[in-house]
């Protein structure tokens, strides 16, 4: 049993968050009011109907009644109880939509169908990890559809608006793991934009640490380019599997390749077409994927270094032991990187997939101050246009 | 005049003369003014809309069975969860009442020979069936895979065939207006003479306040169906944040029209449950005024509080509190319609037939979507369930426990008018039944997923789901069975029914005076108007006679043509 697991209820998941206690305090208050009256009414309705059934021998009024003070009785006692669920409802939500002074801000940008998480040191990761016991507040965008934020664990959700940046906040009590929810239907993948536990809650030390790593990427060009493919929400829409076709087509085997665009022009599946096609999608689409979900434009969020990457990382997708290796469960790991030759050598203790960073985090806590500038270096300056 | 003896000469002429056979063959239906006919068509269009989209919930819940992908992709599920939706709403519910049963009785309640205009109303048929024509083949044609609220960007950019879609729900609005400008010019100017206002049965009071709904709130709807094709097409750019519009305004125009058309979709029920309670306990209505009046008010107070659909939208905190206020004003009016209506059975003789068993649980099922509503008024709760499958349960609970029962419940008990023929009372209450416990079955277990964070429209869901989802599949497939005998029943009595007398069941409305069915021009002699819950007159005789007016109503009523009431 997972650590989150614990105080899991009936009703409710786990209370990770400061709002868990007070929302939930209400959820039953109400529910306790409502039950009040719910037997009350059913109760009454039941007992008239037994009461005043039709049968013989009995013979009921058909008048008229009025009773003004049972009127009066049954129009306030409701009016004063809503309004006091109107006055509580109000009291939660300010806290939940006031955040503290001192927050830990990390940006939020949603696509069909993924997250990318920007953390204060330059780190991206797609998935979500923030200290415990510390007020976040997250600042979140849209580059396509509308998406929604929600991690029921923190009783925590606000849509994300393309066009606009909406902000929430949140402060997590609990370490653990829990899941994250797109909430706002988005198309096809909107019930797999998710984060099963993807969203972990650690010490202030371990988050730290995590965030050191994660602002790393790799830097040899092909491995840097499956980080990105990773974590730029690529993988949500191109699988690495061969002929497996998610939304958009495979990368598997692709680079080379002679094919026919929708308008009946051939191209080669060259650097510039995949150039093209991420910085301008609708420019050429691929025959068969007219009506495929749109792809969304990367214009000004990747950098030209990135896309390079990105390409040499596609170009490596002709060979099929690398094919092989990037399509197995764990993905592209460090050790996979370094026996395929696209590794960085200085420090293999490191892992590329953010998964596997998770574990191994915790075994090198203390990283020689050479790298630490290195990954400054490398560190993605993307989502510039924040 | 009323009760005729059945075996009269006039009972007799009333019979060949009924409007269902008096004239025949193809035409003589296609082109009839005869509300009456013209009802019964919209009842076949709204019930096979109905069963259509029953049947893909169905396949809905059947998928849902597993937490992966069983039978359908993403794309299918998302297509299907669109189509059942729209077609619950747009073709369904919105018509449902108002247009089958409110064409059928709103002339007959009044005593009139039909409704003001009596061509507008076929062509508000004709562009029901047109829209729906138009709505149906675009969306099977393609797919539709928007969600029936169309939000934007989503809907500017998907490729399905939103255009053609948007088209069919304009063309349906046109065919509500219609319909509901129709109503209130017959309410207004053809009560009869001594049927003042507060004379007026409630589910005429009911089908007015929906009617001012619908001829206010539908314009927006097509303003914003209009504005969200010229997106697609032209990139006016109001909606689409590419070219500088916003979505969140999207959300303000439909939910202006959206959450108004929510009491489109209740009222009309709450009007039948008004007049099965008092009709079956013989009892006249508790606190006829506050109903009547409440109805009025729930229609304007609609139109304040779409903004609750948006909480989660990044609305200002000041908008957000108000309309949450708002949202918690219109609550009370409809608290107190419930007690009244179990007020309305205190001492009275209450038969438990099936229109009464439907109208029963409707107060049931309306209980629990209303008071989950608090939950979602109240601020914090709702950003915690909004979106999710807390949501699905609460409005199920009042458009399906709530407009579709009290449809079914309304269906039963103006069916004997209708047609002419009783159905069969056990198989009746066995369908009750069924539909009751089904439908708790498929909904409760929703609440518990809402509360535990399942989000809406998800084809695949994570694991510790399923159990839940499970029985949910399993209350739907009850609920489905309790309806096709529902169906069963209704087309059995057509078959095999016993003759209806003219009043089954006491009702001291003007429809139970005439004929069941009605002869085409509805009374031969002007009905007398009587107060519509006062049942002292009235005797029960037989199966075969039903009740009777054992000494004429007391209000003395000129002996002439209903002249239409002067305003
Ligand atoms: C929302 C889903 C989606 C996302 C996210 C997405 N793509 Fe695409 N992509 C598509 C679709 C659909 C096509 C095919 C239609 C077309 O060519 O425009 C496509 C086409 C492509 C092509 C051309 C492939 C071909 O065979 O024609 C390349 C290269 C590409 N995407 C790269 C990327 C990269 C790199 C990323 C991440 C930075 C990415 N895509 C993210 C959906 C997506
Ligand atoms: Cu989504
Ligand atoms: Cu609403």
């Amino acid at each position: 049993m997972l650590l989150a697991d614990v105080n899991e209820t009936f009703w409710f998941p786990p209370k990770a968050s400061t709002f868990a206690q007070e929302t939930d305090s209400f959820f039953m208050a109400i529910m306790w009011i409502s039950t009040f009256f719910f037997v009350l009414i059913v109760g009454v309705m039941l007992y008239f109907m037994t009461q005043y059934r039709r049968r013989p021998g009995y013979r009921g009024d058909s008048r008229a009644l009025h009773n003004n003070a049972l009127e009066i009785t049954w129009t306030v006692i409701p009016t004063i109880i809503v309004i006091w669920i109107f006055a509580r409802g109000v009291y939660g939500y300010m806290d939940m939509v006031r955040p503290p002074a001192e927050t830990i801000d990390i940006n939020v940008t949603a696509r069909k169908w993924d997250w990318s998480f920007q953390y204060p040191n330059g780190a991206i990761s797609d998935t979500l990890h923030v200290p415990v016991n510390k007020a976040v507040r997250l600042r979140m965008r849209s580059v396509d559809v509308l998406h929604s934020f929600f991690v029921p664990a923190f009783r925590a959700k606000t849509d994300l608006v393309p066009g606009r940046v909406t902000t929430m906040w949140f402060e997590p009590i609990q370490e653990g793991i829990y899941d994250l929810f797109c909430t706002e239907y988005c198309g096809d993948q909107h019930s797999e934009m998710i984060k099963r536990q993807g969203v972990f809650v650690t010490s202030y030390d371990e988050y730290e640490q995590w965030l050191a790593e994660a602002a790393k990427p790799p830097t040899h060009p092909v491995a840097h380019g499956y980080w990105l493919y990773a974590r730029r929400g690529c993988k949500s829409c191109h699988s690495v599997e061969p002929d497996r076709r998610i939304v958009g087509p495979s990368f598997a085997k692709s680079y080379g390749e002679s094919l026919t665009t929708s308008t009946g022009e051939s191209v080669v599946f060259d650097e510039n077409y995949i150039r093209e096609s991420i910085l301008n999608p609708q420019a050429k689409a691929r025959e068969g994927y007219q009506n495929a979900s749109q792809m969304p434009s990367y214009q000004g969020q990747l950098t030209e270094d990135e896309l390079m990457a990105i390409t040499a990382f596609l170009q490596a997708m002709k060979q099929d032991d690398f094919i092989s290796v990037v399509a197995d469960e764990d993905g592209l790991t460090k050790e996979d990187a370094i026996s395929l030759g696209f590794g960085d050598e200085e420090d293999s203790a490191e892992t590329a997939e953010a998964g596997a960073q998770e574990e191994t985090a915790e075994g090198d806590g203390t990283r020689p101050e050479s790298e630490e500038a290195s990954g400054e270096a490398t560190s993605p300056d993307a989502e510039q246009d924040q | 005049m009323s009760a005729v003896p059945a075996d009269s000469a006039r009972a007799q002429q009333e019979e060949r003369e009924n409007f269902l056979v008096f004239s025949k063959g193809f035409l003589s239906w296609a082109l009839t003014l005869d509300h009456k006919r013209i009802g019964l068509m919209y009842l076949i269009g709204v019930m096979s809309a109905f069963f259509l989209a029953g049947i893909l919930a169905l396949l809905i819940r059947l998928e849902l069975m597993t937490p992966t992908n069983t039978y359908m992709n993403n794309q299918t599920y998302n297509q299907i969860f669109t189509l059942h939706g729209a077609i619950m709403v747009f073709l369904f519910i919105i018509p449902s009442v108002p247009a089958a049963l409110g064409n059928f009785l709103v002339p007959i309640m009044l005593g009139a020979k039909d409704v003001a205009f009596p061509r507008l109303n076929l062509c508000s048929f004709y562009l029901w069936v047109s829209g729906a024509i138009f709505f149906l083949a675009a969306m099977f044609y393609t797919g539709l895979d928007t969600g029936w609220t169309f939000y934007t960007p989503y809907s500017t950019t998907t490729q399905g065939p939103v255009v053609a879609a948007t088209l069919g729900v304009f063309i349906l609005g046109f065919s509500s207006i219609f319909t509901g400008l129709n109503f209130i010019v017959t309410i207004n100017t053809m009560r009869p003479p001594g049927m003042s206002w507060f004379k007026m049965p409630l589910f005429l009071w009911a089908t007015y306040a929906t009617s001012i709904i619908q001829v206010l709130a539908t314009p927006v709807l097509g303003i914003t169906v209009l504005l969200l094709a010229a997106e697609r097409l032209m990139h006016i750019g109001i909606f689409d944040p590419e070219y500088n519009g916003d979505p969140v305004t999207y959300q303000h125009f439909f939910w202006f029209y959206s959450h108004p058309a929510v009491y489109i979709m209740i009222l009309p029920g709450m009007g039948i449950i008004s007049e099965l309670m008092s009709v079956h306990s013989h009892k006249s209505i508790f606190g006829y005024r506050f109903i009547a009046y409440s109805s009025i008010a729930i229609a304007l107070f609609g139109f304040l509080v779409w903004g609750h659909h948006m909480f989660t939208s990044g609305m200002a905190d000041v908008t957000t509190i108000i309309f949450s206020a708002l949202t918690f004003t219109v609550s009370i009016p409809s608290a107190i319609k419930v007690f009244n209506w179990l007020a309305t059975m205190y001492k009275g003789t209450v038969q438990l037939n099936t229109p009464m068993l439907y109208a029963l649980s409707f107060i049931f099922l309306f209980t629990i979507g209303g008071l989950t509503g608090l939950w979602l008024g109240a601020l914090s709760t709702d950003r915690v369930l909004h979106d999710t499958y807390f949501v699905v349960a609460h409005f199920h609970y009042v458009m399906v426990g709530g407009t579709l029962v009290g449809f079914l419940g309304g269906v039963f008990h103006w069916w004997p008018k209708m047609t002419g023929k009783m159905f069969s009372e056990l198989w009746g209450k066995v369908s009750c039944a069924l539909v009751f416990i089904g439908f708790n079955l498929t909904f409760l277990p929703q609440f518990v997923l809402g509360s535990r964070g399942m989000p809406r429209r998800y084809a695949q869901y994570v694991p510790e789901f399923q159990e839940l989802h499970v029985i949910s599949s399993i209350g739907a497939f009850i609920l489905g069975i309790g309806l096709f005998v529902a169906l069963g029943v209704v087309i059995h009595s057509l078959m095999r029914g016993r003759k209806a007398p003219p009043n089954p069941w006491g009702g001291a409305t003007l429809e139970w005076q005439c004929s069941s069915p009605p002869p085409y021009y509805n009374f031969a002699t002007p009905p007398r108007v009587n107060d519509p819950y006062d049942y002292t007159p009235l005797e029960y005789r037989d199966a075969e006679r039903g009740w009777e007016y054992v000494h004429p109503p007391t209000t003395d009523t000129p002996a002439t043509e209903p002249e239409p009431a002067r305003t």
